[in-house]
């Protein structure tokens, strides 16, 4: 019973990261249509600014938390207006592909700057865990948690209060409609895009100083994503979010309780049944044919 | 013109061994061959069916444990006193096991998968490569995890009384695997000729008016989709074979956007496409290995695949072919006139 409390905790812990790897990669699916495989290095991209900045320039730890969401912000709306932008009107599979060539260049430049020995980030939280009964959590997963908690609220409240939002639920929705109504829809692409990786940038930078950051971490990290958002339905925060949980709770308990080493495999069973038996997702919502 | 050019790349790759005396560079053909193979494979289902498959490496992975795994033999406990006994067999008898078991495979794959469409299908066929992945690493009684299956034979061939012939030279290899490639090429171009490969053809151009004229449709892409894994099975026994160890990274989705790139390059939906894309990159690396780190070498594909589609998104041999065409045109467009002009010219006195 204590063993099972111990990893429902820490479910909850990486549930709240892989959900805000999902709700990322669901905005960039759901409005633009783009299946986004640099997903996951844009995570290893956050780990690594944040390894850069605190570990070898010395910046205090939180503002590079912060430069690194900014930096993955950047990076994400670069990558759009370069690659995406000229592309906009071509098929599925040629954007995809094309994203399949930046994610190898960029995981390689990774590899290139940073070499591929595993590094650790040191953080200020204390050694010694909570402990509360029977469970017992560390500072900086309880960290973790809590801003992965804020960065959702506050992509909620992004998406259903501002205007931006109010924009890109009309582009998400019909894009010419909303291209007629005078919502530049260049721009909301952008930043769409800006935004996914900001998040994705966002996850790495929390989970790069719980796990070891290496070159090859946004690999998984894209495939968890995919099976978050594939559970949650394409588009659908709301299922993202529950999704990235889910996820997060079959890994833990089939790690736990089946076999370590099939705990990746849970995300892409979890794919496979979900495509076989609901095709639209736990969260129905939209069609999902093309 | 046609058949003169053909049956010059034949005098050429037949003729390889024998003017090319650099062990490493046949080594660097034989493995290319055997990627061309698995692109061809591929570009049955990508280039003919417009279904993008990233899972294509499942299916080269699975005829490569098949295949050795029936030349070693084995000895698993399926269920709590039931034990799969298996004893070694001929290692030419698990290339045809390797078509088998990855062309079942296929089905399977194939009926699951093809309910969906899109990205949802390329998400899903990346789903059952990384399971298999995980399967090979975890059950480790059967493929020994990652210590890797070593000590793999070499293919054998022959008939009983006649005489036996143990493909141990790179030679040897290199001839075989072409063999592989020539009918698989053959066995494709017939393929695409005939009513299957025109009903792929037009359920790839519009799946909905195909369907309305009575191709049906799932029948199809499955068939092309077992025929795809069986040889991508082929080609992963030939790999296995040839470098004697295999280990799970051999599921690695690398290998798949290696074959994809190489589709993409050459050309898709075309015969020669493949061959032509996975000259390039299965040579790339021996240009460029000498001035630049394995990273760097990634990033140049990565790069060249994003510059491909930007520039050239049909492929290199599409593009040749229209500079074929047009520069045919224009020679027969002034030999037509030059024609003309002569008899006007004689008739002046």
């Amino acid at each position: 019973m204590d063993q099972l409390l111990q990893h429902l905790v820490n479910a909850v812990i990486l549930g709240g990261t892989y959900a805000l790897l999902g709700i990322g990669l669901t905005l960039i699916f759901g409005i633009m249509r783009v299946v986004n495989f640099t997903h996951g290095e844009l995570y290893a991209f956050g780990a690594y600014t944040v390894y850069f900045l605190a570990a070898a320039l010395g910046l205090n730890f939180f503002l590079a938390l912060a430069a690194a969401v900014i930096a993955g912000a950047l990076l994400g709306a670069l990558l759009e207006i370069a690659l995406l932008r000229p592309l906009r009107s071509t098929d599925i599979d040629v954007v995809m592909l094309v994203m399949i060539g930046a994610w190898i260049v960029m995981q390689n430049t990774e590899l290139l700057i940073w070499g591929g020995v595993a590094k650790a980030i040191v953080t200020p939280f204390p050694d010694a865990p909570l402990v509360i009964g029977p469970v017992s959590v560390s500072w900086l997963r309880v960290f973790v948690l809590l801003v992965a908690f804020l960065l959702i609220v506050a992509t909620y409240l992004l998406i259903h209060r501002t205007k931006l939002g109010k924009a890109m639920r009309a582009t998400f929705q019909d894009s010419d409609t909303a291209a007629l109504m005078g919502i530049n829809i260049r721009g909301i692409y952008t930043a769409t895009f800006a935004l996914g990786s900001a998040l994705a940038a966002a996850a790495g930078a929390l989970l790069g100083p719980v796990f070891l950051v290496t070159p090859t971490m946004g690999d998984l990290a894209s495939l968890k994503a995919f099976a978050i958002v594939i559970l949650g339905g394409l588009g659908n925060i709301t299922g993202a979010t529950i999704g990235g949980f889910i996820l997060a709770f079959v890994e833990e308990i089939g790690a736990g309780y089946i076999s370590s080493g099939y705990r990746d495999a849970m995300g892409f069973l979890i794919i496979i049944v979900v495509l076989l038996f609901k095709p639209t997702g736990l969260f129905e919502r939209a069609e999902r044919v093309g | 013109m046609n058949r003169v050019l053909r049956a010059f790349w034949l005098v050429v790759m037949l003729s390889v061994p024998l003017w090319l005396q650099d062990q490493y560079l046949l080594h660097v053909l034989i493995t290319t061959g055997i990627f061309i193979i698995a692109a061809m494979s591929l570009n049955l289902l990508l280039g003919y069916t417009g279904q993008l498959s990233l899972g294509h490496v499942a299916f080269f992975g699975i005829g490569a444990y098949a295949s050795a795994l029936t030349t070693l033999g084995f000895d698993v406990e399926l269920f709590p006193g039931f034990r799969a006994v298996h004893q070694p067999l001929p290692a030419i008898i698990g290339f045809f096991v390797a078509m088998l078991v990855a062309g079942m495979s296929g089905y399977v794959i194939g009926r699951l998968s093809f309910k969906v469409r899109g990205a949802y299908f390329v998400i899903v066929t990346i789903s059952f490569a990384e399971v298999t992945r995980l399967v090979a690493l975890n059950w480790v009684e059967l493929t020994q995890g990652p210590l890797a299956l070593t000590n793999i034979p070499p293919y054998t061939l022959g008939i009983s009384g006649i005489g036996f012939y143990t493909l141990w030279s790179k030679t040897a290899y290199y001839y075989f695997v072409l063999a592989v490639g020539l009918v698989a090429y053959v066995v494709i171009s017939r393929l695409v000729g005939s009513r299957i490969g025109r009903a792929m053809i037009a359920l790839k151009e519009n799946e909905t008016l195909a369907s309305s004229v009575g191709i049906d449709v799932t029948h199809y892409l499955v068939l092309a989709a077992v025929l795809s894994a069986a040889l991508a099975g082929g080609a992963g026994s030939l790999y296995a074979h040839y470098l004697k160890i295999i280990d799970p990274d051999i599921f690695l989705f690398i290998y798949t956007v290696t074959m994809v790139i190489m589709v993409i390059t050459g050309g898709k939906g075309t015969l020669a496409g493949p061959i032509v894309g996975g000259l390039i990159f299965g040579f790339l690396p021996v240009i460029v290995r000498p001035i630049a780190a394995p990273a760097v070498q990634w990033i140049l594909y990565g790069a060249l695949m994003v510059m491909i589609v930007f520039v050239l998104p049909r492929g290199i041999v599409p593009a040749l072919d229209r500079c074929l065409a047009r520069w045919t045109q224009s020679r027969d467009k002034v030999l037509s006139m030059a024609g003309s002009g002569k008899p006007n010219l004689s008739k002046q006195p």
